[in-house]
């Protein structure tokens, strides 16, 4: 068993997971009537889990492929995966370059969410901000899990918290739309249990340890190569598996055509909800491409990858050309979401190191710049009561502040040079350029499109005679200024000095992607 | 020993720090502290120009030695000076890298076997080798694999087979390979581990000092016009802002030393454009004007990020220092795809065809930022671009017709466009983008001195008719005021900015109006006034350049200088000359000296700029731009001809707009497109927007709707939910089955027990 | 002696048990609905019992004591239902007692 580095000896990671959790049990135990309290111990939680992750981010060692080879997955614990239930389910958690950043951004976005909500909840409080704690801790644990199972049963957890928090605090259509949110993952996410209990047993031998299941996943085909007789299972079945894992991300991601439930869900889901739901919710399916569905099956990966680019190029066209017919700011931004996604999928699917380190990088970009814009927009509709476009127009007199901040926030959506989504942007396009020409050129018709819808929705709702409604509105308040403040300093961030990210994420992808490639080499045959 | 050279970045630092500052405190300082407070930046930023201008003057070497003097001088903070043509340049390029932007790939040195091993050998040091293996490279990486299984138990994580290779390296001196593989190459410890990277990094030659200059003092100039411009506007803390972030990206394209780099200035310019055009953001014509020249240059920056990447992948680079000089190692269709893509994001920025639509919109800005703007800096960061890269242009002649063609055709019809124009902005708009036109001709004939040439002139010039016509508007309002009435709009053009309502300005506004008398010439190429010598400049060249297309762009040429002068001259009589034609001329008042003395200063610069005379005084011309882009002589021809050729050609031009204009009072009925046909359809800018309407703008939007009502919300969702339905009803249909009747149960359960006796009865013999 | 065969007794015992169903399915009175679940337990007691003999086996009579008291049991939970039924509706009709169905 591969041991991980955990220097301090201290569980920083269990800590970070966990605490939300804590912060709801005691919000569960606190005697009511006491709201302010309530938001009191949650931001507390989850802002020592932001502290304790960003402690971690900058303690991350990019260089362990120089200094410790073994380090890639850092801050494991426990150190030695510990046994959980019987029949090789274990339990160990920790992150490499690609899960650190994930988790940031997730106590990051959290932590924003809840200081939004202090104000926009009103009805059941306690239960939504617990739901929100625990809906971290789910998402969390998706992001660090070293185990099959337990990643299953993150994922799992993960999806509770997201439909209630839809259901009792969403918009007319709430339960149509948790309905539809619940049915599509549970339908994508069953097939998935089936193959991680398959994968345990063909290829780990019994234990569902990730390292296990991959030792076992690449072994036979070396032997393959080698004329070394071993066990190894039919390509057909390789295949099967491959296709549980890929259509339970492919909907979590969402992918084109199955990203139909995340607009209702996201125009229905409450605005804290949305952050939460476009920011990390989605990169749970990229990321699960990126630690499971590639690295297991790199010959099935490489075999599909021209269909899946095809669907994340058709991703990022139809994302963009319906966002632009939007009337809605919330389904717009939804709908650029499929198009962003198409991106990062397009890098992912690139198999190459800089495709995979774009692609990673543009799931922490959407994150802040999509949890951004939802706030910005959960921002106006707490003053107007609508979203609708056509309502609004010249708001930029009335509200200077929020303007600016929205426009910088659209500049990086649209992939400015000098914010984030350039970067990443930038790096999955080349990446996919380098897999394939045709797929970096075709992708990269999103830089106009993205313009195209984005720009639009911006015009009408701030430019041009100033409508009744915006004429009533007030600019932001120094809370709100306070929330978005750090995404906006951070989409510049990212887009001057991408080290801070670019680097852990670079250094594992770095890896992963050599690794895929041998492996479809082996299986394949040079 | 410089020491102004070392501290370039600060020349970025101060309009950076100027938007900074107004973001944070504008509001506290209020509008007119704003105003100085952007304009002292970029004057700081200009006086720190000149200032490493004239020390790079005194870098020159002698050709033989190459710049070890320059080396130790610069070695402070990674600076390095890099030899880069053939032709020994007299003077060092000075590179230095600011930071690591994207680290994309690293390679990884690793110990190999130098022999392929047979099974059974024990290995020891003096068999290994160290290579440099791209971590991504297929066969380093399988070779690691196959060590990796060899070496390590199956508990090892094979997946990790790269990174666990490493460790290989520690266990090596006591390896036995006694594997049942036939060949194995072990592989071991990472010395170091290095990296391609995408940096950011400045560059300095006498390209980039030239356009510093030029940036930064028009710059300067137009900051101060526009304290005085935008006095009154309540919101001159955005305006200063946003001109303050134009400076400092312009400055970012013309320093960059990558492509990336140059990229980055080159889209942020576009950004600022678009907040500029949209400033007056309460008219709805402003922000479609803003958000047009956006998307219209995305379309080309779309190409020029293609480019980028087929570089990238030629070159694993895209720093000018490593690609330019390998400029002769694409071959194939990469040699003229890569160069024509570029020229497809120069079309963009540049505002040729067929991209050149935003342009003439984008006068809804403020004018002193079509000055800046729209004809001095950002429209001519195309011209720039390409000859800064001109090796990949010479290396393939077909895209250097193309990027002469496009020039040529753009610079024709624009200037035909500009016949018939009555609005005085619209006027220089369309001669901007045939001047761009006559430069893409120049760079298209390889002659990038004369193309800069003239991109420097037509700025000095240009900006000055620019900010004449603001001036001359300025007049207008102020003579509406006195007069008390407003002349009323025609053909929807304001009337401050309609030449149909001007004449005699020259008397009411002496100043503004000598001084746009000059720019005016200068445009039309009078000898000896600075757009003379460029234009004469580039129709020697492309006339020497020889060939069929280029004898033909040479007439091309020609005939747009004849249309030059006659615009120009129409556009000098109708504004200068005759008699006031509304009470707002007759009254108009002459602008504050905040205003005019940048008009001054800017049509000194439009007479002397273009003297040979002035490179002998040290100006950055021709040899020290040949030193970057190439020394070009032109033998063969007679200059002194060819030179009284042009003159005559602007000579008629200036005529006949005196016969059609100044000779008698112009009908003013005839114009805005109602003299014929001809001038219906010129009037009609050729109906190309309208063409760019119906073929994309329209299917556009109304494929958007039909995708979201009829493909997603119909057939996409309808499918999940028919899915859904269907599971429905199929429950629907079974749950009478289960209705709790228990007789049913067992009349079920009977039938079933029959069955299975039948069953029996029937396949047991 | 001359046994009756066995097809006879399975014969009858198929009758039997085929009033028993009928009675089971189409009466409604409990009391006779108990009856006809007697008389098909019975039917499978003769025809247990006849093919233990034709086989000379002993288990299949073994395994009617079985059943013989099972039945007994059930008759009294049964009847004890019936008279539960009937005290609380005053009737003893199936139907009317189908309140748990789904």
């Amino acid at each position: 068993m591969l041991e991980t580095a955990n220097a301090q000896g201290f569980p920083l990671l269990s800590l970070t997971v966990f605490l939300p959790l804590a912060g709801a049990v005691l919000i569960a135990l606190m005697p009511k009537r006491h709201p302010l309290l309530d938001f009191a111990i949650a931001i507390m939680t989850a802002g020592a889990a932001f502290a304790l992750s960003t402690g971690m981010l900058a303690g991350y060692d990019s260089d362990w492929m120089v200094n410790s080879p073994r380090a890639a997955f850092q801050f494991a614990d426990p150190a030695t995966p510990a046994r959980w239930l019987p029949g090789g389910i274990t339990f160990q958690i920790g992150v490499d370059g690609i899960s650190i950043v994930l988790v940031w951004l997730t106590t990051l976005l959290s932590l924003l969410a809840l200081l939004f909500s202090a104000t926009a909840v009103r009805v059941r409080v306690r239960e939504y901000i617990a739901l929100m704690l625990i809906l971290e801790t789910g998402i969390l644990g998706v992001f660090c899990a070293l185990d099959l199972f337990l990643f299953y049963v993150f994922w799992e957890a993960a999806l509770i918290p997201m439909i209630l928090l839809i259901g009792i605090w969403g918009g007319s259509r709430r339960i149509y739309a948790s309905y539809k949110f619940l049915l599509y993952t549970m339908a994508g996410s069953a097939l998935m249990l089936v193959a991680i209990i398959g994968l345990a047993q063909w290829a780990g031998n019994g234990s569902f340890h990730y390292f296990d299941v991959i030792g076992g996943m690449v072994r036979p085909a070396l032997d393959q190569r080698f004329g070394i007789p071993g066990t190894t299972f039919a390509m057909d079945l390789r295949v099967a598996l491959f296709a549980a894992f890929a259509l339970a991300f492919a909907v979590k991601v969402p992918l084109f055509p199955f990203h139909t439930w995340l607009p209702d869900a996201h125009v229905e889901a409450p605005t804290a909800g949305s952050v939460i739901l476009a920011g990390v919710l989605l990169k749970m399916g990229t990321y699960g491409f990126v630690r499971f569905a590639l690295p297991l099956f790199p010959e099935v990966a490489h075999a599909a990858a021209p269909w899946f680019l095809t669907l994340a190029v058709i991703g990022i066209w139809y994302g963009a050309w319906v966002a632009f017919a939007q009337e809605d700011m919330k389904s717009l931004v939804a709908y650029s979401s499929v198009s962003h996604m198409g991106i990062i999928m397009l890098g992912i699917f690139a198999l190459n190191a800089i495709g995979m380190a774009g692609g990673v990088l543009q799931m922490v970009n959407h994150g802040l710049t999509t949890g951004a814009l939802f706030l910005l927009v959960g921002m106006l509709y707490e003053r107007a009561h609508t979203r609708e476009i056509a309502a609004f127009g010249g708001l930029w007199s009335a509200m200077p502040r929020f303007s600016v901040l929205f426009l910088i926030i659209l500049f990086a959506s649209v992939g400015l040079p000098g914010t984030n989504g350039f970067v990443g942007e930038w790096l999955s396009l080349l990446g996919a350029y380098q897999a394939h020409p045709v797929w970096g050129i075709l992708g990269a018709f999103g830089v106009i499109l993205g313009a195209l819808y984005m720009l639009s929705m911006f015009q009408r709702v701030f430019f041009g005679p100033q409508s009744e409604l915006s004429a009533s509105m007030t600019d932001l308040t120094a809370r709100e200024i306070a929330v978005l403040l750090p995404l906006v300093v951070l989409v510049l961030w990212i887009g001057i000095y991408p080290a801070t990210f670019l680097d852990p994420i670079e250094a594992t992808s770095t890896v992963w992607a050599a690794a895929l490639r041998a492996g479809a080499e082996v299986a394949v045959g040079p | 020993m410089p020491t102004f050279i070392p501290l370039l970045p600060l020349v970025l630092a101060l309009p950076l720090a100027g938007v900074v500052l107004l973001v944070l405190f504008g509001g506290r300082i209020g509008g007119r502290a704003s105003g100085w407070l952007a304009t002292t930046m970029v004057g700081f930023a200009f006086l720190l120009s000149l200032a490493i201008a004239f020390e790079y003057e005194g870098l020159r070497e002698a050709p033989a030695s190459s710049g070890t003097e320059a080396d130790h001088a610069l070695d402070d903070e990674g600076s390095h000076s890099v030899e880069e043509h053939g032709a020994s340049p007299e003077w060092p390029v000075i590179e230095r890298k600011l930071w690591r932007w994207m680290r994309v790939n690293r390679s990884l040195p690793l110990v190999v076997a130098a022999e392929p091993l047979a099974v059974g050998d024990t290995i020891d040091e003096t068999m290994l080798d160290i290579v440099d293996v791209p971590y991504t490279d297929a066969l380093g990486i399988l070779d690691l694999s196959i060590s990796v299984h060899r070496m390590w138990s199956a508990d090892q994580a094979l997946g990790l087979v790269a990174r666990d290779a490493i460790e290989v390296g520690e266990v090596l001196s006591d390896m036995n390979v006694s594997a049942g593989a036939d060949q194995i190459r072990p592989l071991g410890i990472p010395e170091a581990v290095g990296d391609f990277s995408l940096d950011v990094g400045l560059r300095l030659d006498w390209l980039s000092v030239l356009m510093l200059l030029v940036i930064t003092g028009v710059g300067f100039l137009i900051h101060i016009y526009s304290t005085g411009y935008m006095a009154h506007d309540p919101d001159r803390r955005r305006y200063f802002t946003y001109l303050n972030l134009f400076v400092f990206s312009m400055l970012v394209l013309v320093l960059g030393s990558s492509f990336l780099t140059l990229f980055v200035g080159w889209e942020l310019v576009g950004a600022c454009s678009y907040l500029l055009i949209g400033f007056w953001h309460r008219s709805e014509a402003n922000a479609s004007a803003g958000r047009k020249a956006f998307i219209v240059n995305r379309i080309g920056d779309l190409a020029f990020l293609v480019g980028m990447m087929l570089l990238w992948t030629h070159f694993g680079s895209l720093a000018f220092g490593d690609v330019l000089p390998r400029a002769a190692e694409l071959t194939g269709l990469a040699a003229i795809a890569a160069p024509l893509l570029l020229l497809g994001g120069a079309t963009g920025k540049s505002a040729q065809i067929p991209l050149y639509v935003w342009l003439p919109d984008a006068m809804a800005g403020p004018t002193p930022v079509s000055a800046l703007i729209h004809a001095a800096t950002m429209v001519t960061a195309g011209v720039y671009m390409i000859a800064r890269v001109h090796p990949l242009f010479d290396n393939a002649p077909g895209a250097m017709a193309a990027v002469a063609v496009v020039g040529g055709a753009t610079a024709l019809i624009a200037a035909l466009i500009a016949l018939v124009q009555v609005d005085i902005k619209r006027v220089l708009a369309y001669s901007t983008v045939s001047q761009l036109g006559y430069m893409f001709m120049a760079v298209g004939s390889g002659a990038y001195v004369a193309g800069v040439f003239h991109l420097m002139t037509h700025a000095f010039f240009k900006a000055l008719l620019f900010l004449g016509a603001g001036s001359l508007m300025h007049a207008m309002e102020h003579g509406a005021e006195h007069a008390g009435e407003h002349p009323e709009a025609l053909d929807g053009i304001p009337y401050e900015q309609d030449m149909r309502h001007m004449g005699g300005l020259l008397r009411r506004a002496p100043r503004t109006g000598w001084t746009f008398l000059i720019g005016g010439l200068a445009l039309a190429g009078v000898f000896p006034l600075a757009g003379f010598w460029s234009k004469d400049e580039i129709l020697l060249e492309v006339l020497a350049h020889g060939g069929g297309l280029y004898t033909a762009l040479y007439a091309v040429g020609l005939l747009t200088a004849f249309l030059t002068a006659l615009y120009t001259g129409r556009q000098l009589l109708l504004v200068l000359f005759g008699e006031p034609r509304s009470e707002a001329a007759a009254q108009a008042g002459e602008s504050p000296l905040s205003m005019t003395v940048p008009l001054i200063v800017l049509a000194v610069l439009s007479i002397v700029g273009g003297l040979p005379v002035l490179s002998a005084l040290g100006a950055p011309f021709p040899e020290r731009l040949g030193d970057v882009l190439g020394h070009h002589a032109v033998e063969g021809l007679d200059k002194i001809v060819l030179a009284l050729i042009a003159s005559a050609a602007a000579l008629a031009g200036l005529g006949l707009a005196w016969w059609m204009y100044g000779r008698r009072v112009p009908d003013l009925g005839l114009m805005a497109g109602r003299a014929g046909a001809a001038s219906r359809v010129l009037w009609g800018k050729l109906y190309v927007d309208e063409a760019y309407h119906i073929l994309f703008v329209a299917p556009f939007v109304r494929i958007a709707r039909v995708l979201w009502k009829f493909v997603d919300n119909g057939l996409v969702d309808g499918a999940v939910n028919g899915v859904g339905r269907s599971l429905l009803a199929a429950g629907q249909w079974s749950r009478r089955w289960q209705g709790g009747r228990v007789r049913g149960y067992g009349l079920s359960i009977l039938l079933g027990a029959a069955l299975m006796v039948a069953w029996l009865f029937v396949a047991a013999p | 002696m001359n046994a009756v065969p066995l097809g006879h007794w399975l014969l009858l015992t198929t009758a039997l048990f085929g009033v028993g169903a009928a009675g089971v399915l189409l009466r409604r009175n409990v009391m006779i609905v108990l009856m006809s679940v007697e008389l098909m337990l019975n039917a499978v007691n003769i025809a247990l019992v006849a093919a233990a003999r034709a086989h000379g086996q002993i288990e299949g009579q073994l395994f009617v004591f079985f059943s013989l008291t099972v039945a007994a049991a059930e008759v009294a939970v049964g009847l004890a239902l019936v008279v539960a039924i009937w005290r609380s509706l005053g009737r003893t009709d199936v139907d009317d007692v189908s309140v748990m169905h789904g």
